[in-house]
């Protein structure tokens, strides 16, 4: 749970409230005070861990072997990822250089750089970059030979210069033979970047770097974000919202002007690549937050394998785990600093999700994935998402003592099939290019009220369109079955076709008469799933209007009675 | 409304009649407009019921699982009994030949009770013509109480009117009390829904408008709700669309201009209207009057959205013109006046609303939030827009039933009905994911569950390619999984076919 709050005592029980981080929302009423704060206490401190090895992944126990788990844990590989790509090339190389972490701690041990970038030009310009986060090799555009490439801010202070780190820029735009100029996207605010650079940090002087376009694109930080999202929820929870404060709200928390500012950045990125031939080397301060959105959804934009359920999940296993974003403090899996808990992830999700919206047949996944993958980013479940480097997630034993997320997901894939899926969608259209304009964000409803289903529509285009396509498979099959059967049937009566006249008038029955009755006994043909017809949730006590109608129907409120063990919740 | 009209199921098989003293008798029974006859069908020894509607004094209906009996108790003090399998049919035939409460009137057959009512109306049986012209003088415009509505599950209405002219000084009318009376059960009560604040309708009074007084109106319980009207209305369309225009606007002004057009708040305030006017009727089993001032505008968005709500049928193609037909352009919403101009009128006049704009968005959130649930597609909301504002056929031309008779409409213009259900056409508009669903349907009316109608407000702002193109995809999918179907049956048979002659042959 994300938040406890115990509220005033009313006549029936002390009322305890649980927000969690997948936006759920739990009122219980415990009838004893006591009970309650027992409760209260016993939460709050369960929800405040303080060793990765009391999370849930560590006891989680799915009844595998060690063999599929291992598997489990080899189902993404990333040097395949680089293969697909087409790296190493010729321009393109592994380096070794941080094969034990000594260059970088929050980096990956693999670590793709150009191939005239040598030792010392990595070491030296390593040192020049917060955190040792030097420029490495994030995506590999095959066709167009242009790279998205990921580094932390430069410690440039206000004149200071690297000459290693110079090369190393040059390096990565001589990688690119069509186009020599490269563009460094400063992801920051403009403001924020020059503020950084009393502190001796900074962004490039485009006069000490050859052939770079450098530009800021202005995604606020960790910490606006989360007041943010601070904001949005508190709109979205208030009861009896009113439509004006609803979007007052919404303005006022920024969130869409937020998700709009990534996806900007993105699509900048990928016209760069796409449309321009040029390469890019994306920046923030540290290059795990704001660097991971922007490089992620930028690759996105551009190749279609990453549109695929297991394309998105070797992304987010590239842009995401390996190359350190910090899940562990971004999600407060463990008790500590609060500030450092920031909901970028949620964003990169987000943004995704309104691509889908804009592209219904472009993606594999539906919306469901994104939900659940937004679910055990923070159920702690498995251990992909533990830690905050692959460096702690080695010191942990992550993949001895815990389960890799992806085999499960992969299990179930049918439920995140998306029903329009158009594989041929990509060959016509080489990169998305969404609408930015304001008016195609919307709040994401079924995120942020997902558990909330009175709000949700009441039925659901989407199953019916997955089972309709679930069942057209089938009678793909039934119908090959029945041809065959039928095939052999005749075999088995060579001369079928001059019996059955013959036959049918010695016997004067109906001919339809015969065959309805032997079709009844097929019957049911198809048994349609009701479940998907169904209307969830429509009634008016579940509904904001009845409200207006307190005087005639009082809702009873939901009561949980600790000694016979029965809870009754709202949602 | 024709009598016929009110009969939803005009025939039940395997009824079986019980009569004093007689043999139970298993047949079919037949309702008419004037007769409800029960045959034994049999060849050799016909037996037949011929009963006339308006000997029936009262109905009984009693359920053991889903057979239905039916308790007709006789003006001549006969009692009969019939029992009916299927819930859904008993309740049809039960409130088929209730309705004899209500009756068409002609009072107003050349428009001089009230100018903006069609010719025939239906009203509570046990009022005279006499006693409507007495109400109609003291309703707003001539608009007396009529029936809008017949929930058949319960037999519960909704009566719509415009407001009563009580004025300053309080004035009354018994024959007005007595109509609003009549359509109540005994011991029942209603509630009486003004779409005006409480606010707006006290100052009504000064006009001398006013609304229903509790003391002269003990059997009914006044809610007011506060649906905008006229210029507000169309001030909101004007906001809503320059901001959808506007594609330099940043997340901040987008959302506050959105926002300042105020037009989802009409949308959830006349949802919210709608939906407390079917919860009273279906939840609360209680009859409806919804009336605001002149009972043309929101009150016509309230009756018809709540029939949407309720009523299975106005989600059909022909449900939803007859809705449109009787809900609106018979009951004189003046759609030359509303719609004479739309959102990029520079001149102010002051009869222009989006009344009917709106209540196609209402429309549009509930078929969102419940997308198998009505036969036609948003394509037909979006017609039906399109031709309101301007339009080849004679449907939406004219105020009023009144102004259409005099321009000749019906001799000189097309109906747009006869064009949209034209087979060709009426494909565009159907909801491929349509199945027919009997129950209530109760849309989320929360600010998160709303949304800008993109089909309308954004249609000329952006390209909508991917988004037809997956619609397309839907459809096909659907298409081939019908296909499919019955390529699976047909086989199926021949297999059948096959063996059976196989096994004959051999038996030979």
């Amino acid at each position: 749970p994300e938040h406890l709050e115990k509220l005033p005592l009313t006549t029936s029980g002390c009322p305890l409230v649980i927000q969690c981080k997948n936006f759920r929302i739990v009122h219980f009423v415990v009838p004893r005070e006591r009970d309650c704060h027992d409760i209260y206490n016993s939460l709050l401190q369960l929800s405040r861990l303080v060793r990765y090895d009391e999370l849930y992944a560590f006891s989680y126990n799915p009844k595998q072997n060690e063999t599929e788990r291992m598997q489990g844990w080899e189902l993404i590989d990333l040097a395949e990822e680089y293969q697909r790509m087409g790296v190493p090339n010729s321009n393109w190389q592994l380096s070794d250089a941080n094969h034990d972490y000594k260059i970088c701690e929050t980096y990956p041990r693999d670590l793709y750089v150009p191939r005239n970038a040598s030792k010392p030009i990595i070491v030296g310009s390593s040192k020049f970059r917060s955190k040792g986060r030097f420029p490495v090799l994030s995506y590999y555009h095959r066709d167009k030979e242009a790279a998205i490439c990921r580094c932390s801010q430069p410690l440039s202070g206000f004149s200071a210069r690297c000459l290693e780190d110079e090369h190393m820029l040059q390096a990565i735009s001589k990688a690119n033979p069509v186009n020599r100029y490269m563009y460094v996207m400063d992801t920051r605010p403009k403001l924020n970047a020059m503020a950084n650079r009393a502190a001796g940090k900074g962004y490039e002087n485009e006069d000490n770097y050859s052939n770079i376009r450098f530009q800021f694109v202005g995604i606020e930080n960790i910490h606006v974000m989360r007041s943010s999202l601070q904001k949005l929820l508190e709109v979205a929870g208030t009861r009896g919202l009113s439509v004006n404060d609803f979007f007052s709200g919404l303005e006022n928390s920024g969130w869409l002007r937020h998700i709009k500012a990534v996806l900007d950045a993105a699509v900048l990125l990928a016209k760069a690549i796409a449309v321009e031939n040029a390469s890019v080397l994306v920046h923030c301060s540290d290059g795990w937050d704001r660097t991971s959105q922007v490089c992620s959804l930028g690759s996105l934009l551009l190749d279609p394998y990453y549109r695929t359920i297991k394309g998105f999940m070797v992304l987010i296993e590239k842009d995401w785990i390996s190359f350190g974003h910090k899940f562990s403090d971004r999600c407060g899996q463990l008790d500590g600093d609060p500030k450092e808990i920031s909901p970028v992830f949620t964003q990169f999700l987000e943004g995704v999700w309104h691509l889908t919206e804009q592209f219904p047949q472009a993606f594999e996944y539906n919306e469901a994935f994104l939900l659940q993958i937004h679910e055990h980013v923070h159920s702690c479940q498995f251990g992909n998402f533990l830690g905050n480097c692959q460096k702690e997630r080695e010191e942990l034993k992550l993949t001895e003592k815990t389960y890799s997320f992806w085999p499960f997901l992969l299990d179930e894939q049918k439920k995140y099939l998306n029903p329009l899926y158009n594989p041929n969608f990509s060959e016509r259209l080489s990169i998305l290019e969404p609408n930015t304009v304001s008016f195609n964000f919307k709040f994401w409803r079924n995120m942020y009220h997902q558990f909330d289903r009175t709000m949700h529509p009441r039925q659901s285009v989407f199953n019916l369109i997955m089972s309709t396509s679930e069942q057209n498979k089938q009678l793909e099959e039934d119908i090959k079955e029945l041809e065959l059967k039928l095939e052999q049937q005749k075999g088995k009566q060579p001369n079928a076709v001059f019996c059955k006249e013959p036959l049918l008038s010695v016997h004067p029955m109906s001919p339809t008469l015969k065959t309805s009755e032997c079709f009844k006994k097929e019957q049911p043909l198809l048994p349609v799933n009701e479940s998907i017809r169904t209307i969830e949730g429509s009634n008016t006590a579940d509904n904001r209007y009845s409200e207006y109608m307190e005087e005639l129907a009082k809702a009873e409120p939901a009561v949980v009675s600790l000694e016979y063990g029965v809870a009754r919740m709202t949602c | 409304m024709e009598f016929a009209e009110l009969i939803k199921t005009p025939r039940a098989d395997n009824v079986v009649l019980h009569r004093p003293f007689y043999p139970v008798v298993e047949g079919t029974l037949c309702l008419t407009g004037h007769h409800l006859i029960f045959s034994s069908r049999r060849q050799d020894n016909v037996e037949e019921l011929w009963l006339l509607h308006s000997n029936i004094d009262s109905i009984d209906k009693r359920f053991v699982g889903s057979l239905g009996t039916i308790i007709i108790k006789c003006k001549d003090l006969r009692i009969i009994q019939l029992d009916i399998p299927g819930m859904e049919e008993c309740l049809n035939i039960a409130s088929s030949i209730e309705t004899n409460e209500w009756r068409l009137s002609y009072v107003n057959k050349d428009f001089s009770v009230s100018p903006s009512y069609p010719p025939i109306v239906t009203v509570p049986k046990s009022i005279d013509d006499e006693a409507l012209r007495k109400v109609a003088m003291f309703r707003h415009g001539g608009r007396f109480p009529v029936l809008g509505y017949y929930h058949k599950k319960n037999g519960m209405v909704m009566m719509r009117s415009s407001q009563p002219l009580t004025g300053t000084n309080g004035r009354r009318c018994k024959e007005d009390e007595k109509l609003i009376n009549a359509t109540l059960r005994p011991g029942k009560r209603g509630y009486i829904i003004d779409t005006r604040s409480l606010n707006v309708a006290q100052q009504a009074r000064a006009k001398g408008g006013g609304f229903e007084q509790e003391a002269h109106y003990p059997q009914w319980r006044r809610i007011h709700k506060s649906i905008e009207r006229y210029h507000i209305l169309q001030e909101s369309l004007i906001k809503l669309v320059e901001a959808c225009n506007d594609q330099s606007h940043n997340m901040d002004r987008w959302l506050s201009k959105l926002e300042a057009s105020n037009w989802l708040t009409h949308v959830k305030e006349i949802l919210t209207t709608a939906c407390l006017a079917a919860q009273c009727i279906d939840r609360e089993g209680a009859s409806v009057l919804v009336h605001g001032t002149e009972g043309t505008d929101s009150t016509l968005q309230v009756t018809s959205l709540a029939q949407i709500i309720l009523d299975p049928r106005c989600r059909t193609i022909r449900g939803f013109e007859a809705l449109v037909e009787r809900e609106w352009l018979q009951a004189g919403h003046p759609f030359q006046q509303r719609c004479a101009q739309s959102a990029y009128s520079n001149s102010k006049q002051k009869w222009e609303a989006p009344v009917f704009l709106l209540f196609l968005d209402c429309v549009w959130q509930i078929l969102r939030q419940f997308p198998c649930s009505f036969e036609f597609n948003y394509y037909f909301l979006l017609m039906l827009f399109e031709h309101a504002y301007a339009s080849q056929f004679g449907t939406f031309l004219g105020n009023n039933e009144n102004e259409r008779c005099k321009l000749k409409l019906p001799q000189k213009t097309m109906s747009l009905w006869s064009w949209v259900n034209r087979p060709q056409e009426l494909n565009k508009f159907k909801n491929p994911l349509y199945e027919a669903n009997s129950l209530v349907i109760w849309p989320s009316v929360a600010p998160q569950s709303l949304q800008l109608w993109e089909g309308i407000f954004l249609r000329w702002n952006r390209s909508s390619k991917f988004l037809d193109e997956s619609y397309e995809e839907m459809i096909n999918i659907i298409k081939y999984n019908k296909e499919l179907q019955v390529k699976v049956n047909l086989l199926r048979r021949q297999l059948a076919e096959l063996k059976t002659d196989d096994e004959m042959q051999e038996s030979l």
